[in-house]
């Protein structure tokens, strides 16, 4: 089956050019590149107008299978992922049972083999049961495809065991993605604590809890020598840690999510329990300074940490709520919308902190447009503005603070391995 | 003129004319009190639900004791008797009772932002009787009643708040109370207990106890709770009560007819001291009989008006 993608404005983001020509796909890969190609029996896709991209990866969702069906599943999720023009996604191994064996990644990749519509690549714990006192199996883990090692959510506060673990990835070659929090400085605190949480009576978590934690997981790596990549990073301080540690060499990347680059405290307002998320939503100046973050390129990445819950866990009061949001199907719009059409970033950043950036730290074989690289592919309508109505998520989350938010660009269409998973937001 | 909202959630989106007309309409509430045969049918036929998920005695039969006078039946719900020791979510709870008739809901519970979301999920008046550290618009509203009687004003008054600002819903809603009604608010506790940027609340941090009394009309003194000690915010009530107490020698520092006031429950010889809780200028007690007539003031202008 070839596949030919006519007339769209193709970004490709390790050259940095933007330029009209079209794609040629064959056997699941790039077959070629250039203006006016033809072939005599490939589907066309005439995409005069629209982005066309390597496909986009997500480095931190959450899809919560093994054990957590009531509110995500790889089947859903990766649907999601389609929508929101991800070809693949990497998934936090908070599950049920935790992702801390090889037979728990195995299950996992056997099961988005079977229902995924995406490429997705598990990540694994770097503790058992994400627990914090014990190493897990690394090693097993990364030859049955774990791609990196996280306790997302449930930080490693033993600094002992943390620097022993990045010693021990690094014989592996592996990546470890920190969530950084200290937990007792965040103390059970709901959101960001500032001025709003204390007109609003909600315990506070300040920027300190995270940027404690940026501190000390840098001055490990840079001890230890292993890659170290900081998730959603929320605070200006914690920008600023990053910025510096880059500059003396150190190897650490950064993600942010687009709720920390458009959202503040000011939207718990009201106690809306989707806007609880953790880390939570900052002031204006850590928005800025995310912002400046992203353009300077100390934040490499963009994910969603893509987050579902059900109904009945979030209707609740605002302290019973779990953490988290969905993202997956509004990214590309607000990204869209608050970086690149308001000038923060160039369409060609903004392409690579969703492709090529989170492929190269994953060592996936992903984000290129190059001949020869599989034919992941993001088809993306700049013009069209677009309403977030959560009633139509592939998702089973709708647990988003961005209902009603007139956003502009949305995927068009999501091509993985030369085959469409996506048109015109259905999932085919 | 009445009320905007079928609610009372919090100080904080009510304007100064509707504190003024809740104070106005408390004083001929007062009077009700007052009388030998303490009832009048304004009320009748309405119902008033009270749902406490948190232990209080004042507060919830200050409600029960308002609605009766106005003739309206009153139901009470503790949380050791509901259904919510069986898992049912408070958003549940709330529709069933709405469901069986209840014209208000008073709420009180331990999470801030908990008397909003029954207001958004009810048609009927919800009254929040305390969410967590977030409000206890009906304390405040007491508060300024006591002082604007006392005083003949609220406008250009020193009032001091001293003690736990962090947890305290009382602190929240007398902030918002005061301010719109045009006084100064001076707060004073341990740093520990102050919380970050309440100063945008428009009220003034000092740095200590006296700071905070110089020259004060009003002091509001707030419980402490052996609980914040055990939790690590401060070293011991012994010496929280040596720095932060309120006796008779700091009473000197405010104004010679300067209010002394205390939402209760006491601790006494703790955050204040016995001569000064029982003292002259103590209107602790009268706080007590006017949180219900400004209780009354509440029910009649949330519901009744149409009946």
């Amino acid at each position: 089956m070839n596949l030919l993608i006519k007339g769209g404005i193709v970004v490709d983001p390790v050259s940095g050019t933007v330029s009209e020509k079209d794609i040629l796909v064959a056997d699941g890969k790039i077959a070629g590149s250039g203006v006016g190609l033809h072939h005599p029996d490939a589907q066309v896709l005439d995409v005069p107008g629209k982005l066309v991209t390597p496909g986009l990866v997500d480095m931190h969702v959450h899809l919560r299978e093994p054990g957590l069906e009531a509110k995500e599943t790889i089947y859903t999720g990766t649907r999601a992922a389609a929508r929101g023009g991800f070809t693949a996604v990497a998934c936090m191994p908070n599950t049920r049972p935790v992702a801390d064996s090889a037979a728990v990644i195995i299950s996992i990749v056997n099961r988005a083999a079977a229902d995924g519509a995406v490429r997705v690549y598990p990540v694994g714990a770097i503790t058992n049961g994400s627990l914090g006192q014990e190493m897990a199996e690394m090693g097993d883990m990364k030859q049955s495809g774990a791609v990196a090692f996280s306790d997302d959510g449930m930080p490693v506060m033993d600094s002992g065991l943390m620097r022993r673990s990045m010693q021990y990835a690094k014989m592996l070659n592996a990546v470890i993605i920190s969530h950084c929090e200290d937990k007792k400085l965040a103390g059970g605190g709901l959101m960001h604590e500032g001025d709003v949480s204390t007109m609003l009576g909600l315990k506070g978590i300040p920027a300190a809890a995270e940027e404690v934690m940026v501190a000390r997981d840098i001055l490990l790596a840079e001890d230890t020598g292993c890659r170290l990549h900081i998730a959603h990073v929320s605070t200006a301080g914690s920008v600023r840690l990053v910025r510096e540690a880059k500059s003396r060499g150190v190897r650490v990347t950064a993600e942010a999510a687009p709720h920390h680059f458009t959202l503040t405290d000011q939207a718990v307002i009201g106690y809306d329990t989707s806007t609880k998320v953790n880390p939570p939503l900052r002031t204006a100046e850590d928005v800025a300074e995310i912002r400046r973050g992203l353009a300077d390129g100390t934040i490499d990445v963009i994910a969603t940490d893509h987050a579902p819950h059900t109904a009945e866990e979030k209707d609740v009061e605002y302290e019973l709520a779990p953490f988290g949001m969905v993202g997956l199907e509004t990214a590309v719009g607000l990204v869209w919308t608050e970086l690149v059409a308001a000038g923060v970033l160039t369409l060609a950043q903004a392409i690579a902190k969703m492709t090529i950036n989170p492929a190269k730290i994953l060592g996936l074989p992903l984000g290129s447009l190059g001949a020869g690289a599989a034919a992941d592919i993001t088809i993306i309508d700049p013009a069209a503005a677009w309403t977030v109505d959560p009633a139509q998520f592939a998702s089973k989350g709708r647990n988003t603070p961005f209902t009603g938010r007139v956003l502009h660009g949305l995927p068009y269409a999501t091509i993985v391995s030369g085959r469409l998973v996506m048109r015109e937001g259905i999932v085919l | 003129m009445g009320l905007k909202s079928k609610d009372l959630v919090g100080l904080h989106h009510v304007t100064a004319q509707e504190i003024e007309l809740i104070l106005d309409t408390a004083a001929p509430m007062k009077e009700i009190i007052k009388r030998n045969i303490k009832k009048v049918p304004t009320l009748r036929g309405r119902t008033v639900v009270t749902v406490f998920y948190e232990a209080s005695t004042r507060t919830r039969t200050s409600f029960e004791l308002a609605a009766k006078y106005l003739s309206a039946d009153t139901v009470g719900i503790a949380v050791a008797t509901s259904s919510v020791n069986k898992g049912e979510s408070l958003k549940d709870t709330a529709l069933n009772i709405a469901a069986m008739g209840a014209d208000v809901v008073v709420l009180r519970h331990p999470m801030a932002g908990a008397a909003e979301l029954l207001a958004r999920t009810l048609d009927v008046s919800v009254i929040n009787a305390g969410d967590g550290a977030h409000e206890h618009p009906s304390q405040a509203l007491l508060d300024l009643f006591t002082v604007r009687e006392k005083k003949g004003r609220l406008a250009g008054l020193k009032v001091a708040i001293i003690g736990d600002i962090l947890h305290s819903r009382v602190a929240r809603s007398d902030i918002w109370g005061y301010t719109k009604m045009g006084a100064e608010v001076y707060l004073a506790g341990p740093a520990t207990l102050i919380p970050p940027g309440i100063e945008k609340m428009g009220a003034r941090v000092c740095g200590s106890l006296e700071e905070a009394l110089e020259g004060a009309d009003v002091i509001n003194i707030l419980r402490i709770q052996l609980e914040r000690q055990q939790q690590g915010l401060f070293p011991s009530l012994r010496e929280y009560s040596r720095i932060f107490g309120l006796n008779s020698d700091r009473l000197k520092l405010a104004a010679p007819d300067a209010l002394v006031m205390h939402p209760g429950p006491m601790n006494r010889g703790v955050e204040i001291s016995p001569d000064v809780a029982y003292g002259q200028q103590s209107v602790i007690n009268e706080q007590v009989t006017n949180g219900v007539a400004v209780r009354m003031a509440l029910l009649y202008l949330l519901i009744g008006g149409g009946a």
